[in-house]
């Protein structure tokens, strides 16, 4: 006997008395009740709440308010996914280097950089979460997570208000990281210290609707 | 041997490997504990302040309560198909690219895991935080097969470079101070700046520093699971530090060891756990990471996915009707920091990975009660455990129940010789601290319904709870009445002792 087919009999064995399967009684809350603007309020006030700072623009302030976080931050070395609409970093001056993640960076190479920029998947208000899921946009997992500093775009129409309504508009397939704020420990005396492994500075610029570059259908997951 | 159990018995955990047994008893380790005034400031401390930012996250959710609900049924649904739900997982991991291993305990999970790191060629892992891997010592384990395991996580870090056991489910090294980590890192950490202080931030930096390398070298990661999706073969890593995050993205391979109770029938299921988990746990709206992945993702992260599910006792576990809810856990260890018991014991004494009221229903269990029969006692039943707890597992009445069976088993073996000079053993414990002991008396008054339950009639109880069990082995207990003495006094004279 296979230890699968020994583990599957004994957990048959242990449920013989044919335990009750309860219905799971899903009154929770799955929608919340804001308006976008709202949504977005609160999206903002809950991502400062973790340290991270936030900004807010229209669509066409992108450009430059990259260009001036990147400057006040001092990073020189940039590294962007295929996906990002090219003129996001169109006010970058040429001081700063951009690489263009194919797929084909190296880890020392990335680990080399100071910064990332990315959109997300969806951004949760009530938790202050953002949600990346490798679009183009956004990239493979690795270059959002060796850069020490992550700026991340957050179109107000990927804000949701709660957890199950962000969940909802994930593919589960794909690989997924949910962010919360810089990457933080509280391991020593309980002292919440910001920076550990993940990167240590989160910048998330809240821009208004208008343009909604790489939007892609997932409204058949919505049930 | 005819009395061996055939191989599709619910099975124990095995003695001999891996962190579910104590060399001593509870009170024997909580005695020594008690006695150490540096450890329960940290721990006095600690627990206070998660209990508090606890409480603040959860008072803001409208729907906790209906939150709760949903988890404990979920949970129980998950149980009573267990063998249904991993199925389900089996097919989608494998379809997805990730192979799929089955350990029956602990010795083997720790070969299929050396076998695995083995076959790579490497001879290192990075390791993030994962309960499963501590039970079963895995890291031993590999040591053994001649591969080293770095724990990346701070707190498992601290542990580890200081050759010290974790002492909480969240915050591993709750019983250390900032003085005593600094010192372990200038001794244990080689070429660290001499200069290092001990400002939180700083020691955080200097783990960064010395772990960094590692990850961007490593070629296996071993971690845990918090949730796996049958339904679609997604696996999940809630974590704060980032370091999660390079163990799963980085290496080539990832081995992830589960145990079986982990899994959850649907990916809707986690919009109930995501809420619950981290409020729960640290107190925080969201926690920093959380990472889903299933079976391998072209391009990105790892080309060799693992997931290596563990029975290691679970399935005696889950054959005892009143005991199974303990497989219910989410391990977020808010029963730890409200359990007036830990608060003053600590995590050390309770001899298992699974420390407070989850480990004293837990980890006799995993074992057979024989093993760990002390731990059921290691609690007043004052019912806060159960309060905090996101999925509704009703501790104190498990507690009742694995002190029943400890009864039973001793009876059995006509293991009972003088249960008095127990008993008075254990009232002392009890009487020497005055809370305690109003504590106790509550706990009795819980005595009084379980009393109820069994022998109505009679104004009789067969079993008292707490320190005080072993006297009733040999007699019945009168009934406590409804209101103890001094409780009855409070209210009717108030703490100063003036009548109202
Ligand atoms: S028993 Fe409940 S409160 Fe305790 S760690 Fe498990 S889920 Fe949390």
């Amino acid at each position: 006997m296979t230890a699968r087919e020994a583990t599957l009999a004994r957990i048959r064995a242990a449920i013989g008395d044919a335990p009750a399967v309860p219905a799971i009684p899903r009154n929770y809350r799955v929608r919340g009740d804001l308006e976008a603007g709202a949504a977005a309020d609160l999206f903002a006030q809950r991502v400062a709440e973790y340290r991270a700072a936030v900004h807010h623009t229209d669509p066409d302030g992108i450009p430059a308010l990259i260009a001036t976080i990147l400057a006040s931050a001092g990073d020189t070395r940039a590294v962007v996914p295929t996906g990002l609409p090219a003129d996001w970093l169109s006010e970058v001056p040429s001081s700063v280097s951009v690489c263009t993640d194919d797929g084909g960076m190296t880890t020392e190479h990335l680990d080399a950089v100071d910064v990332v920029v990315t959109g997300c998947a969806v951004a949760i208000a009530e938790t202050g979460t953002v949600v990346l899921d490798a679009a183009p946009d956004q990239g493979r997992r690795i270059i959002t997570l060796l850069p020490d500093h992550h700026i991340c775009v957050v179109s107000v129409d990927r804000i949701v208000v709660t957890v199950p309504e962000g969940l909802h508009r994930l593919d589960p397939t794909r690989p997924l990281t949910m962010i919360s704020g810089p990457s933080a420990t509280s391991d020593i005396e309980l002292t919440r210290v910001e920076g550990v492994h993940g990167p240590r500075n989160l910048d998330v610029i809240i821009a208004t609707a208008g343009r909604t570059a790489l939007v892609r259908d997932r409204s058949w997951l919505v049930p | 041997m005819s009395d061996a159990p055939a191989p599709t018995a619910p099975i124990h955990a095995p003695a001999g490997v891996g962190m579910l047994r104590g060399a001593r008893t509870f009170p024997e380790a909580a005695r020594q504990a008690l006695g150490d005034p540096q450890l329960r400031h940290n721990l006095g401390h600690a627990t206070a302040t998660i209990r508090e930012k606890r409480a603040n996250v959860v008072a803001e959710v409208a729907d906790w309560a209906e939150l709760r609900n949903a988890g404990q049924a979920i949970k129980s649904a998950t149980m009573a198909t267990l063998d249904e739900q991993l199925v389900r997982l089996e097919h989608q991991v494998t379809a997805a690219g990730g192979v799929v291993h089955w350990a029956s305990d602990a010795d083997s999970a720790n070969e299929i895991v050396a076998r695995l790191v083995r076959e790579t060629g490497s001879r290192e892992v990075v390791k993030v935080k994962s309960m499963a891997t501590q039970e079963i010592g895995l890291n031993n384990a590999l040591a053994q097969a001649g591969i080293d395991a770095y724990e990346t996580d701070l707190a498992e870090l601290i542990v580890q470079l200081g050759d010290d056991l974790p002492s909480h489910i969240l915050v591993p090294a709750i019983h250390r101070n900032r003085a005593e980590i600094r010192n372990l890192f200038l001794r244990a950490i080689p070429g660290i700046d001499p200069g290092l202080t001990d400002n939180p931030s700083a020691l955080a930096a200097a783990a960064r520093r010395h772990l960094r390398q590692r990850f961007l070298s490593a070629k296996v990661a071993v971690s845990g699971a918090n949730f796996a999706v049958a339904e679609t073969g997604t696996l999940c890593v809630v974590e704060s530090e980032g370091n999660g995050r390079m163990c799963l993205t980085l290496p080539d391979t990832l081995i992830t060891v589960m145990g079986i109770e982990k899994v959850v029938p649907s990916w809707r299921d986690l919009e109930v756990f995501l809420q619950l988990l981290p409020r729960s746990s640290t107190g925080e709206r969201m926690n920093p990471y959380t990472s889903l992945w299933t079976g391998v993702h072209r391009g990105d992260g790892p080309r060799a996915v693992h997931l290596v599910l563990l029975d290691n006792g679970r399935t005696s576990v889950l054959a005892d009707q009143v005991g199974r809810d303990a497989l219910n856990c989410i391990r977020c260890s808010a029963c730890l920091n409200v359990c007036p018991v830990y608060q003053r014991t600590g995590g050390h004494a309770y001899g298992s990975v699974y420390p407070g009221p989850i480990g004293a229903i837990l980890s006799p269990q995993l074992t057979g009660i024989e093993h760990n029969a002390s731990l059921p006692y290691a609690s007043t039943l004052c019912g806060a455990c159960y309060d905090v707890c996101p999925v509704k597992i009703d501790i104190p009445s498990i507690l009742v129940h694995l002190r029943a069976q400890d009864v039973e088993v001793k009876r059995a073996r006509r293991d009972v010789p003088t249960p008095e000079a127990i008993a008075m053993a254990a009232a002392a414990w009890t009487m020497t601290d005055d809370r305690r002991w109003s504590r106790a008396q509550r706990s009795s008054r819980l005595a009084r319904l379980v009393g109820r339950r069994r022998n109505k009639a009679r104004g009789l109880i067969r079993s008292l709870p707490g320190p005080l069990a072993a006297w009733t082995v040999a007699r019945d207990a009168p009934r406590p009445p409804a209101e103890t003495f001094r409780e009855w006094w409070a209210r009717e004279r108030g703490r100063d002792g003036q009548r109202r």
